[in-house]
C-alpha cells in the first residue's frame, strides 16, 4: 500500500514591519510600504506651504520626481496630541509623506488579525488589522488610509492654488508641522 | 417535568452589572476571565475602550453598563467573553461585569414590541424577572435590521 507523501509543514507567513511612534502611541507599517525614510530637517527646504488646504492634517506638499506628495501629520490624522515630528515616511504607491515622531524598531509579524466588526469608525480605513508583539497589541496601518480620494481632490485644488501663487512669489522652505 | 417543558428550557448565563442582573444565552458566552491589560489605540468607535489579548486573540472590549444601568462600573471583577454574529462572521467581544456569573436553565419569554431593542426576552429566576440581552443592540457593529421575533427565527433558520 502506498501512503501519500507526508505534507511538509508550511512555515508561518511572515511580514517585515516597522514599528513607529506617534504621540506616544506605537503603530506598525509593512516595511514594503515605506519607500524612503528621511529626517524632517532634511526635507524642510523642499516642502511647500499649502495655505488653502482644508485639511488640518496636511499643511505642506513636496515634489518628488514628477509627483506631488502631501505631507500628512500622523498625530492629527489619528486625533492625537501633535508633538514635533522628526521623521518622514514616503509611502510607496501613495501620495502620502507621513510625519512621525520616530522609529522604534523593525521586526516581523506572523499574524495579522482583522479588526473586529465592533470597530465601525474611520479606523476601518486606517488599519489593516492588529498584531500581537511581545504581549502587546499594535495596530497595523493601511498606507492608503491616510488620504481618501475626497481628501486628495481637495488637496489637488489647494495645490493648484498654491502653484499659481508661487508663480509670483517663491514660498519653498516651509517649517514642517 | 414534562417533555414539552424540558424542550422549552434554555441555558443562560446570569451576569451582574452593579446591583442588577442580566442574562445572555449560554450559547453566546465563551469564557469568563479576570480583567487584563486593555490595549488602547486611536479609533472612532466611542463605545469601545480598546482590545484585550486572550490566548493570542485580540478581543474588543465594550462596557455595556452605562447603557443598561446608567453608569460605568466602579469595579470590574471579570470580563465576560461573548460571541457576536456579524452577518456570517462570528466575532468575540469582551464585556466587563461586576460579579460572579451563574449558569441557569430557564424558559424565555419573547420580548414584546414595547421592550427596548436590547431586550431579546425575559426569564424568571429566584423571584426576579431578568432581561435577556441582545448583544447586537448593545455593542457596535454593522447595522442590522431588527426583525420581529418570528421573522428573525425564520431568517436564522435559513442562514
Amino acid at each position: 500500500m502506498n501512503f501519500p507523501p507526508a505534507e511538509k509543514s508550511q512555515p508561518p507567513r511572515t511580514e517585515q514591519i516597522i514599528l513607529f511612534r506617534v504621540s506616544g502611541q506605537t503603530f506598525a507599517i509593512s516595511s514594503a510600504s515605506v519607500q524612503e525614510v528621511r529626517s524632517v530637517d532634511n526635507i524642510a527646504g523642499m516642502a511647500r506651504d499649502l495655505p488653502e488646504s482644508h485639511l488640518k492634517k496636511v499643511r505642506h506638499s513636496i515634489r518628488r520626481g514628477d509627483r506631488t506628495l502631501y505631507i500628512v501629520n500622523a498625530a492629527i490624522h489619528f486625533g492625537l496630541q501633535p508633538q514635533p515630528a522628526s521623521l518622514v515616511f514616503f509611502l510607496r504607491r501613495t501620495r502620502t509623506a507621513l510625519l512621525i515622531d520616530g522609529i522604534e524598531k523593525m521586526t516581523t509579524m506572523t499574524r495579522l488579525q482583522a479588526l473586529s466588526h465592533a470597530f465601525q469608525g474611520e479606523e476601518r480605513n486606517w488599519y489593516r488589522g492588529l498584531t500581537a508583539l511581545d504581549q502587546a497589541v499594535v495596530p497595523v496601518v493601511h498606507p492608503e488610509g491616510f488620504l481618501s480620494l475626497e481628501e486628495l481632490t481637495l488637496l489637488e485644488t489647494a495645490q493648484t492654488s498654491a502653484d499659481t501663487r508661487s508663480a509670483s512669489s517663491d514660498n519653498h522652505g516651509a517649517q514642517l508641522q | 417535568m414534562t417533555a414539552a417543558t424540558e424542550t422549552a428550557q434554555q441555558s443562560f448565563v446570569l451576569l451582574r452589572l452593579g446591583e442588577r442582573r442580566f442574562a445572555l444565552p449560554a450559547s453566546q458566552v465563551a469564557e469568563l476571565v479576570a480583567p487584563s491589560r486593555v490595549f488602547r489605540f486611536p479609533h472612532k468607535s466611542p463605545a469601545l475602550e480598546g482590545v484585550i489579548l486572550r490566548r493570542g486573540r485580540m478581543i474588543a472590549l465594550c462596557d455595556i453598563a452605562e447603557r443598561l444601568i446608567g453608569k460605568r462600573l466602579d469595579t470590574r471583577r471579570f470580563n465576560l467573553l461573548a460571541t457576536r454574529k456579524y452577518e456570517r462572521q462570528l466575532d468575540w467581544i469582551a464585556i466587563p461585569v461586576s460579579g460572579e456569573c451563574e449558569l441557569i436553565s430557564a424558559e424565555m419569554m419573547d420580548a414584546s414590541s414595547n421592550d427596548s431593542p436590547h431586550v431579546d426576552g425575559w426569564i424568571s429566576h429566584d423571584g426576579e424577572v431578568i432581561e435577556v440581552l441582545r448583544l447586537s443592540a448593545l455593542t457596535p457593529g454593522p447595522v442590522e435590521t431588527l426583525l420581529p421575533a418570528p421573522l428573525r427565527d425564520f431568517a436564522e433558520a435559513r442562514s
